[in-house]
């Protein structure tokens, strides 16, 4: 694949304004009624379902709590894409950022488990952060090198994080407690993020609203916003113009990843308790359409963080109360973007 | 042992070679065309679930390669719709195709969870050894695929779009047209390719069959410098990657399973930044851009 492949990445248009918005809703009820034909034609009754996940995520609060969980990693995940995007770079890599930043974090948990809370949590976010940075940086100096497309060893990448993952957990950190079912050894109370009274709402959430302020500030407040966008702009200009193209692209590529890690490491160290062989059901993947939706625009990122939860919840009902794989809610996350990526003009320019 | 072992891993490589070699062939002539397909991912679970369905339902396994192929070609004229009739970004439409696929497949292959079949029945060749039908046809499909883009018309046309749509255009074809074509080419051996992996080695459905082999042929794609007759080479490099891993792990060797599972995805990446290295690209170039003729 060819270097200038990314020039091919366009962003559409923030997609904030109020017609924006109504184009958006008209959007997702196109969605909606093509995804229900096809579940029609599976023999199941979309309506049910549809009402079903109204009733579970706004109908009590434990619904509609579940749904900010789920919103937590892939309001990181999305940075994770948003921000190498306004340099024209494609991180598809979200999903093995996440396992690794899990990874790395849990060996904080594990290996410093007599710290008490106060270092032992920002320890293993600042190691999340690391497992995440780590994965990404290899492909951030291939691509600032000319020498392979990020697209493509992102994507590589991540098939290769949770069989580290797996390695680990059935291996060397294999907990003896449960001989059936792989997992590493359950966290410390130190080691656990703070939830939410009665809810799984953790301090991951906050993660993921911090991280998504700074990148909206950073982007559009500081010297380094001017110039990544500079150099989304135009890449041969900003060279000659002496801003280190380079250099942004490896730092931008690590930062992401980071963050991306940041989710993993909430993921084992909020819900999970400890590592697990499966610790995201796609959100990396999920936060790359949630960020070319909103287009990069910090606040587009978080109204369609929040869409893609509710569709991720009707995946979850779709399972529970009509037996259809989860998996099946990728096709309605793909059809809305079809329709998204289908029309001319909201895309962007030409 | 050493002899059987060897003949092991060959006549595995052969047959893990395949699924990828029809894989990356269809891969290949999407972007000759100018159009990179990064749902081929998809497109090969697609191919999957069909032809494990239908091989399941009918006990014709060929019926179940034939529905493959067409329910991949389906997927990737879907992909050209967006891509070339809307004219959006093909690496967004791409990883757009891979979330439908896994959806799809998902959906088309739930009931056949746990379900046997008997696969492609080996057709023996004396003195060479016994192979299922895609097996055969897999060298000639890649040399017949070389001929046709590089000694027809047809492919002429088609790598001219591939490399300048505009003067294709103005040299009187159908840029679009040509492109479609290609397209349904490529999700045709995509398809296949899927159905070949289900079929015949993995024999039983699973979500993710497919395990990342769409995007290990997109670089082969690359190994291959964008010609068929290389892409014989790299499947069977490939191929051989992912057997040696299988036959040293049913042999009980003492490496854990996980580790040799990650041989086939980095050694894409070796290679890809090997290729990266002494480079003279070989791409198409107008690989990944829209033609927005002369409205």
């Amino acid at each position: 694949m060819p270097h200038d492949l990314a020039i091919a990445w366009r962003r559409p248009a923030s997609m904030i304004a109020g017609r924006r918005l109504s184009r958006a809703l008209v959007i997702a009820l196109v969605a909606l009624a093509v995804f229900a034909l096809l579940l029609l034609a599976d023999g199941k009754d979309p309506l049910r379902a549809y009402r079903d996940t109204l009733i579970y995520v706004f109908g009590n609060t434990y619904g509609f709590s579940e749904l900010l969980v789920r919103m937590a990693p892939l309001l990181l995940t999305s940075v994770a894409v948003a921000l190498p995007s306004r340099l024209g770079l494609i991180n598809v890599g979200g999903e093995g950022q996440l396992y690794m930043g899990a990874w790395l974090a849990t060996a904080g948990a594990l290996g410093f488990s007599d710290l008490p809370a106060w270092q032992l949590l920002p320890l293993m976010t600042a190691m999340g952060f690391a497992g995440g940075a780590l994965w990404a940086l290899l492909p951030g100096i291939l691509r600032a090198a000319k020498v392979v497309n990020e697209t493509i060893s992102t994507l590589l990448l991540n098939y290769v994080a949770p069989l580290i993952v797996s390695f680990f957990i059935f291996g060397p950190w294999r907990s003896a407690e449960s001989s059936a079912y792989p997992q590493s050894p359950a966290f410390v109370a130190a080691a656990r993020l703070p939830s939410l009274d009665g809810t799984r709402i953790h301090l991951g959430l906050l993660y993921g609203i911090v991280c998504l302020a700074l990148y909206g500030l950073a982007l559009s407040r500081t010297r380094w916003g001017l110039e990544v966008r500079a150099i989304g702009g135009n890449p041969e200009a900003s060279l000659r113009l002496g801003i280190p193209v380079r250099t942004y692209m490896i730092a931008a590529m690590a930062v992401a990843g980071g963050i991306a890690g940041m989710a993993g490491m909430a993921e084992v160290s909020a819900i999970q308790g400890r590592l697990v062989g499966e610790l995201s059901p796609g959100y990396g993947y999920v936060g790359f359409l949630v960020s070319w939706l909103a287009g990069g625009s910090a606040l587009g990122i978080l109204l369609m963080a929040f869409l893609f939860a509710v569709v991720s919840s009707i995946g979850d009902i779709l399972q529970i109360t009509q037996g259809v794989p989860y998996a099946v809610v990728n096709v309605l996350m793909a059809v809305i973007l079809f329709i998204v990526l289908g029309q001319r003009k909201p895309m962007g320019a030409r | 042992m050493t002899t059987s072992f060897a003949a092991a891993v060959l006549s595995s490589s052969v047959v893990s070679g395949t699924s990828l070699l029809y894989a990356t062939l269809g891969e290949l002539v999407g972007e000759r065309a100018g159009i990179v397909n990064l749902g081929l991912e998809g497109v090969m679970l697609i191919g999957a679930s069909i032809g494990f369905a239908v091989c399941s339902t009918t006990g014709d396994p060929y019926f179940g390669v034939a529905a493959a192929a067409f329910g991949g070609m389906g997927a990737a004229l879907l992909f050209g719709y967006i891509v070339i009739g809307r004219r959006a970004n093909q690496l967004a439409s791409g990883l757009t195709l891979l979330f439908f696929g896994f959806g799809v497949s998902a959906l088309i292959g739930r009931p056949f969870i746990g379900a046997s079949i008997t696969g492609l029945p080996r057709l023996a060749l004396p003195g060479v050894g016994a192979f299922d039908l895609l097996v055969w046809l897999a060298v000639p499909t890649a040399v017949l695929l070389w001929w046709l883009l590089f000694r027809t018309r047809w492919g002429l046309a088609l790598r001219a779009v591939g490399e300048d749509p505009a003067a294709a255009f103005a040299a009187g074809r159908r840029p679009d047209v040509i492109q479609y074509q290609a397209l349904a080419v490529g999700g045709l051996l995509g398809g296949i390719g899927g159905a070949h992996l289900a079929l015949a080695l993995a024999l039983s459905w699973d979500e993710g069959l497919t395990a990342g082999r769409g995007f290990i042929a997109i670089a082969l794609v690359i190994f291959a410098r964008w010609n068929p007759l290389w892409a014989i080479l790299g499947a069977l490099v490939f191929g051989g990657a992912e057997s040696l891993q299988l036959q040293l792990q049913a042999r009980g060797a003492a490496v854990s399973p996980f580790l040799m599972s990650m041989i086939p995805y980095l050694l894409t990446l070796l290679v890809l930044v090997f290729w990266g290295l002494n480079r003279r690209s070989a791409a198409p170039a107008a690989l990944g851009r829209n033609y927005f003729g002369v409205e």
